[in-house]
């Protein structure tokens, strides 16, 4: 006999299963309308492969998987697609979500099955490929991919396989019916899943309140591997970590998975769904579900296709509306009221309970906790109820991650035990979500940071790629400057030297230039004065010539505007002769600079006449040049020596005289030979 | 003499300890600018007057700014660097803006010129095109900053906020306010009213 552990908690509530065990499993027939939601499982909703107004037959791929976990759906019946579109589906919050619509056409024909071949010479690709392929999800209540949960990593070893056919929700039979109806599926189910984990031994876990179920097994196991287990009754050990650690008395860590501790679970339901489709190839389109409540006359068990409208089920069971004043899918203690009644069956709907007002009153309002810790008791996963309740109410998720709120299994046992009748199992719930929703918004901040800084950086680069650019193109513009630089100077001094010439001639021209423009405009100015005072005093004496023919008696009026004028007159001659001779003044005063300039400027007049001149009158010039120098000279000379300047000076003058006779010979000379010519 | 050389000695050492421990151990960058930055949401919107959310963090670490200019952070932000920071919780500044719903932008593609304005002004790259061919937003990568309606010269952008479905929805706290006991039968009235 093995040994039987035993975990932490947990609560004995009223069993209520004996109402739907009083009849075998029935089938619920085919409704008018079928309504498949895309999303019946955990993971990303399946893409529709059909259109609306397309036929399909029983079994037929209608929507396919997206994505590694997500499971396809098939159509549970023959019929027309009517319509591919939103609708009410079972799920707390009531909001719609995609579904496809079958209108059915009763004739249930099958689409071809492909006839598959024996399991025991399949690959375990092979056979995880026909689970995934058949649409099977955790038929327990989650509703998570049977072939992802059965997929193990290279090398990790399964010690055990235990086959959850504990049931430990109140109300709910489906999977003690089916122990009991159906034995020999799952012993089958069971060897393709030896087949598939190799593991090392193979474990049914049934409480002892299912002695039939428990016997039919152990009938059907016989001569097999499988070990059937029956323990004590106590909620919930139906929670894959609470069964592990009582059949194994090993603790999943937290935050871990079963194969962690070398353990895969499947639900019974799973494991007939997998018989099904690996030995005789039908996809997963319907399931076992119990109907019960005093709100049925007839309560029981369903063979019931998925999609089938949930008031269609009610109404074999002898549903009485009006007793019943909310629907609940799945058990008391985990289940959620659904919307409406009109909400389709799927692959996790393993119970409708329509209760009486008495059997599941509204719960009393909460009040305050009382810290009595019978919360802490009750838990299965020997967490601390009440301080996670204070965690949640402050919002204080930090705090409660430290508590390990993600080891709570929500199966409401600390809300059934608390005497204040705090929701507790709710505040977890909430909580929980909206952890799990601010870590994918802090995931995806941290994505943005990371693309927001991957676009500061990349406009830095572009930046520096620009600046770079500029820089060498500067870089090299002075690098050519300075060759240049270089070859004048080593090779051709000269030509500096000729560019600095002209550079400075050309400065010397411009200061002239200006010079003479400025005194110019002075010069005019003046004359102007001059010019108009005049012509006034001219008018103004006319006038008073006039006015003193006439015998005016504005003659004396005019006679003082012409002094005035006079006046004006003498002043204007004044200044212009006085800026005459300022200008006359100025050049010998200039600065030497100015003096070259003029100089300069003076020779280039000259060069330019000399050019304009045809050689004998250029001869004949330079010989009048040279005869006024030589008459000048000769003045200046008698002109010292009538003063009695010194000796040096008169020398000088002599000598100069001496050799400007010379040249004026000599050009006269060349004069007289050019005109001869 | 004994007593001194000890003190001395020991002194060397743990200056000597120390001395590596800082060289070994030093911390890059402002450690608190980099736990602030962590709470930002990260949107790069600039509402709070800082080009971008580093600045801004490094901005509150310096205790230039205050912790209550970022709109898509909201109060529960303004909560979390209130927390960290160790001081008082404050309203969140009206003047930068008010905590929207978070959406997305999406261009309406007919009337998408391609003029690329909203790529340049994206702080996230979360928009696809190029000059003269239409422009798309990748969903998953849009921050809801707001920052492409501005520049876009047709106003072809919508901010979508995203609908409420099965796969986002999760359970809501209790709601303690309609549950009040009454106890008290006068009390009766009174609750339903405040819950109303």
């Amino acid at each position: 006999m093995r040994k039987i552990f035993d975990f932490h908690g947990g609560i004995h509530p009223p069993e209520n299963k004996h109402q739907s065990l009083q009849r075998p499993i029935r089938d619920a027939g085919i409704p008018p309308r079928l309504v498949l939601p895309l999303s019946q499982h955990i993971g990303a909703p399946a893409s529709p492969v059909v259109a609306v107004g397309e036929r399909v037959l029983k079994g037929q791929l209608i929507a396919e998987a997206l994505g590694f976990v997500s499971v396809p759906v098939h159509a549970p019946t023959s019929g027309t697609i009517v319509a591919i579109e939103d609708r009410l589906v079972a799920h707390p919050s009531g909001l719609l979500a995609p579904c496809i619509v079958i209108a059915t056409d009763g004739l249930d024909e099958w689409t071809s099955l492909v006839a598959p071949p024996d399991y025991r010479d399949m690959t375990t690709r092979e056979l995880l490929a026909r689970i995934r392929d058949a649409g099977i999800a955790g038929m327990g209540g989650a509703g998570f991919p049977t072939a992802v949960k059965l997929t193990t990593k290279p090398g990790s070893a399964v010690a055990t396989l235990i086959i959850n056919g504990t049931e430990c929700e109140p109300y709910i039979t489906a999977d003690d019916i089916l122990m009991r109806e159906c034995p020999d599926r799952i012993v089958e189910g069971v060897n393709i899943l030896r087949q598939l984990l190799q593991p090392g031994e193979i474990l049914i876990g049934v409480e002892d309140n299912k002695p039939e179920a428990i016997a039919a097994l152990r009938a059907a196991a016989t001569g097999s591997a499988i070990e059937v287990v029956s323990f004590p009754t106590k909620y919930p050990s139906g929670g894959e970590k609470q069964l592990i650690e009582l059949l194994t008395g090993e603790q999943v860590p937290s935050g871990g998975l079963p194969l962690d501790v070398g353990v895969i679970c499947q639900n019974i339901g799973s494991v007939v769904a997998i018989a099904d489709a690996v030995v005789r190839g039908q996809p997963l389109i319907s399931r076992i579900t119990t109907v019960t409540g005093e709100a049925v006359a007839e309560p029981g068990n369903f063979s019931v296709l998925l999609g089938t409208p949930m008031n269609y089920l009610l109404a074999q069971a002898g549903y009485q509306p009006g007793r019943n004043r909310r629907l609940v899918m799945g058990g008391p203690m985990m289940g959620f009221t659904v919307p409406d009644a009109s909400v389709p069956i799927v692959k996790t709907t393993n119970c409708l309970l329509a209760p009486s007002e008495a059997e599941l009153p509204v719960p009393p309002p909460a009040q305050a906790c009382i810290r009595c810790g019978m919360c802490a008791q009750a838990c299965p996963a020997s967490l601390l109820p009440q301080q996670l309740f204070w965690f949640a109410q402050a919002r204080e998720f930090d705090k409660l991650e430290q508590h390990n709120l993600f080891d709570c299994i929500e199966c409401g046992a600390c809300s059934w035990a608390c005497p204040s009748n705090i929701p507790l199992v709710q505040y977890y719930r909430a909580s929980k979500a909206e952890i799990l929703q601010l870590r994918r918004e802090h995931a995806k901040a941290e994505q943005s940071r990371m693309r927001f800084e991957a676009r500061q950086a990349r406009i830095a680069q572009e930046e520096a790629a620009r600046e770079a650019k500029r820089a060498a193109r500067k870089l090299a513009a002075e690098q050519r400057a300075q060759t240049a630089a270089a070859g004048g100077e080593g090779v051709e001094d000269p030509i500096q030297a000729a560019i600095d010439r002209a550079k400075a001639k050309k400065a010397a021209q411009q200061v002239v230039a200006t010079r003479a423009t400025t005194e110019t405009g002075e010069r005019d100015k003046l004359e102007k004065a001059v010019v108009t005072t005049r012509a006034r005093l001219d008018t103004a004496s006319s006038k008073l010539e006039q006015a003193r023919a006439e015998g005016s008696d504005l003659v004396d009026a005019l006679q003082l505007g012409v002094d005035k004028t006079r006046a004006k007159l003498e002043a204007a001659e004044l200044a212009l002769q006085a800026f005459v001779d300022a200008g006359q003044t100025a050049p010998q005063q200039a600065v030497p600079t100015d003096a070259a300039s003029v100089a300069i400027a003076r020779a280039v007049a000259a060069r330019a006449a000399d050019a304009a001149l045809d050689p004998v009158e250029k001869a004949r010039a330079q010989l009048a040049g040279l005869e006024q120098r030589l008459a000048k000279t000769r003045a200046r000379l008698a002109a010292s020596r009538s003063k009695g300047e010194e000796e040096k000076i008169i020398g000088i003058l002599v000598s100069t005289e001496a050799a400007l006779e010379e040249k004026v010979s000599a050009a006269r000379a060349q004069l007289n030979g050019k005109g001869d010519t | 003499m004994a007593a001194l050389l000890a003190l001395v000695g020991l002194g060397a050492v743990f200056g000597a300890v120390l001395g590596f421990a800082a060289v070994r151990f030093r911390t890059e960058g402002n450690p608190i600018a980099e736990q602030i930055n962590d709470i930002l949401p990260q949107t790069q919107c600039g509402q709070c007057g800082y080009p971008g959310c580093r600045p801004y963090a490094e901005a509150i670490a310096s205790g230039d700014a205050a912790i209550n200019k970022c709109p898509p952070g909201g109060e529960a932000g303004i909560q979390a660097l209130a927390a960290l920071l160790d001081v008082e919780a404050i309203p969140l500044d009206e003047e930068h803006g008010e905590e929207k719903v978070k959406a997305v932008a999406y261009i309406r593609e007919a009337e998408c010129i391609g003029c690329t304005k909203c790529i340049q002004a994206c702080p996230v790259d979360a928009i696809l095109g190029a000059a003269k061919q239409m422009h798309t937003v990748i969903a998953s990568e849009c921050t809801g900053c707001d920052l492409c309606l501005e520049p876009c010269p047709v106003d072809c952008i919508d901010m979508i906020s995203e609908p409420q479905s099965v796969q986002n929805w999760h359970w809501p706290l209790p709601d303690t306010a309609s549950r009040q006991p009454q106890i008290i039968a006068t009390d009766a009235g009174q609750t339903q009213d405040r819950a109303a």
